[in-house]
């Protein structure tokens, strides 16, 4: 199945182990990926809050690339596909509204029809593979490792926005994925929260309180890693990790993991060129603790 | 210690979450305590969580929340104190609302007939005047669980409900008030007060909404309105986002030991090969001059 691919900023800055370890999965999973290179950024909500309807302008013109293509949009962002979702649900269920955009966009040669589908990369792997599909997938199962899930907010909220009613195991897309993995899934309430990167520039000290807090509550529940759809959850997971757990006086040390890395360990892959040793947090440990069959990365 | 206490009992397809915890109370535990008025999801009076989320009882059905096991799980409203069993102190909830002065403040001479207001901005605010002040939004608020200081949600969407009617003369000073530590740039941006809003409220939008009137009001700059006003020129300038460069010009020279504190930070991810290219060496996307022709209209269009 063939995807316009939207990688979004942070995967291509902050985060780059993330498109890395996309880049080495894909092309096994029976997926073909033309990357949207002239697409701007969706604004990642930061832009709508300055002006919404700029935002939803910039984000209809990549829809409507897209559609030219013929090709549905994949990201692997979560902030990316939130936005996007909540931009495209404002714009196909309010034909005035998409009437004013596409005046806009019509000075450019560009409509948009309403069309174009778009979907987050754990979602093409839960409804496009499946549960057959992934276990095929896997030479290596992920066994006595407990992962927990954190979805953070964007594939999650608002319901309405990302498809939940017509897809309602999107709600629970990376449980399923994981345990088609062999790992242990460890359900905590903290899984579905926000990680406060959107206050990290507004407020450190309560963003980080958020950080501690999920990750904190997760090792509580028994998990060795946390496990993330979103790059910009695993800049303040991961990145400011340290720092949180100074401020909260705490030993945190918990490794948090994109899903395509552990996909891709659990297909074969070498952890080095899915992006492992680029974490802040160690993810040393939990290759020791999957075995032997994992080489040390450091090597 | 807080504890959950179980209960046993067949209830029917079409029965509520509220009918449930009535039958308990009149036939179980004559003790269990909770509040509950209308029963028709208008009075707010029986918020409360259903399976971990904020909901008003009588507005839910067991056979939608009931598990595989069976179970419901009720519990009271989070981010205020508990009384006793599903009743919470809404005090601090009020004194919150109070604290945005939700009334009409006029300016200007008093007119000889009413106060004139368009359709389309009442319009514009019908779905906020909606709130029935259940404290759903309050209970799940991510900001509120970790700093109490903040003004909240609930306040937050009363606030837009005056600022944006065109009847009131305090829209500025409303919102010099609101661009204060604890007010409209403390939300996280969640959405998990849209999502359990009984009544389509969408706090976190009008929430969004005061934040543009506050950065067309020209209210004095904050680390959320700088990072904002930021990112927009980036995209501007790139197409997409060169996020050394955010960091720097939102914190600036104004905060220069918050940038250098940051450095160890830094210097981990540098040496991990993951800081972004930025400046001169971060190239903008192709065909960039398209998406500044966008940026111009929208600003002409003004």
């Amino acid at each position: 199945m063939k995807f316009a691919f939207f990688p979004g900023c942070v995967s291509k800055g902050g985060c780059p182990e993330l498109y890395q370890s996309v880049m080495e999965v894909y092309p096994r999973l029976g997926l073909e990926l033309e990357e949207m290179t002239t697409a701007s950024c969706t604004g990642a909500g930061v832009l709508q809050e300055k002006d919404l309807k700029l935002g939803d302008v910039l984000n209809a013109r990549t829809f409507a690339l897209a559609e030219q293509s013929g090709l549905p949009i994949m990201t692997i962002c979560s902030t990316c596909q939130g936005v996007m979702s909540q931009a495209n649900h404002r714009l196909t269920t309010d034909p005035p509204y998409l009437a004013a955009v596409n005046e806009i966009l019509g000075e450019e040669g560009l409509t948009y029809r309403g069309t174009t589908q778009i979907r987050h990369f754990v979602w093409i792997l839960l409804e496009e593979l499946g549960e057959q599909g992934i276990r095929q997938q896997v030479r290596r199962p992920l066994k006595n490792l407990r992962a927990a899930p954190f979805y953070g907010c964007y594939l999650q909220r608002p319901s309405e926005a990302l498809g939940f009613q017509d897809q309602p195991e999107r709600a629970r897309s990376l449980e399923l994925i994981m345990s088609w993995l062999g790992l242990e899934v460890v359900d905590f309430p903290g899984k579905t929260r926000c990680c406060g990167f959107p206050l990290l520039t507004i407020n450190e000290k309560n963003s980080l309180r958020m950080v501690a807090s999920h990750t904190l509550d997760a090792k509580r529940h028994g998990a060795d890693i946390l496990v993330t759809p979103c790059p910009l959850c695993h800049l303040n997971l991961d990145g400011m990790q340290s720092r949180a757990a100074s401020q909260q006086q705490a030993d945190i040390d918990l490794p948090i993991w994109h899903l395509p890395q552990l996909l891709g360990l659990a297909m074969g892959m070498e952890a080095k060129r899915l992006g492992l040793t680029r974490h802040l947090v160690s993810t040393q440990g939990v290759l020791d603790k999957l075995g032997s069959a994992v080489a040390k990365i450091e090597a | 210690m807080p504890y959950f206490q179980e209960y046993q009992l067949n209830m029917d397809r079409a029965d509520t979450v509220l009918d449930a915890l009535m039958h308990i109370r009149d036939t179980l535990d004559e003790s269990l305590t909770l509040r509950c008025s209308c029963r028709g999801a208008i009075c707010g009076s029986c918020g409360m969580r259903i399976n971990g989320h904020a909901a008003l009882a009588c507005k839910t059905k067991v056979q939608a929340m009931v598990s595989e096991r069976g179970v419901v799980q009720v519990e009271p409203m989070n981010n205020m104190p508990v009384i006793k069993d599903l009743v919470t102190d809404m005090a601090g909830f009020w004194d919150k609302v109070r604290q945005v002065q939700p009334w009409l403040q006029p300016a200007g001479p008093e007119p000889e007939g009413e106060y004139l207001a368009s359709s389309e901005s009442m319009n514009h605010l019908t779905g906020v005047m909606g709130c029935i002040m259940c404290g759903a939004c309050v209970s799940d608020c991510a900001a509120l669980e970790v700093d109490e200081r903040f003004v909240g949600p609930a306040a937050l969407a009363k606030a837009y409900r005056f600022v944006a009617d065109p009847r009131d003369g305090a829209g500025r000073s409303r919102l010099l008030a609101l661009n204060e530590p604890g007010g409209m740039w403390d939300c996280t941006r969640c959405m998990e007060c849209i999502e359990v809003c009984p009544k389509g409220v969408g706090p976190m939008d009008r929430i969004m909404l005061l934040r543009s009137r506050g950065i067309q009001a020209n209210v004095p700059s904050t680390c959320g309105s700088r990072h904002a006003e930021v990112f927009a020129d980036l995209i501007y300038q790139k197409g997409r986002l060169d996020e050394p460069m955010l960091a720097a010009r939102t914190f600036g020279l104004r905060n220069l030991s918050r940038l250098l504190s940051l450095l160890p930070m830094i210097f981990r991810a540098f040496v991990r090969g993951k800081v972004p290219k930025s400046g001169p060496l971060h190239r903008a996307i192709p065909g960039m001059e398209k998406i500044r022709r966008l940026f111009q209209r929208m600003e002409e269009r003004l």
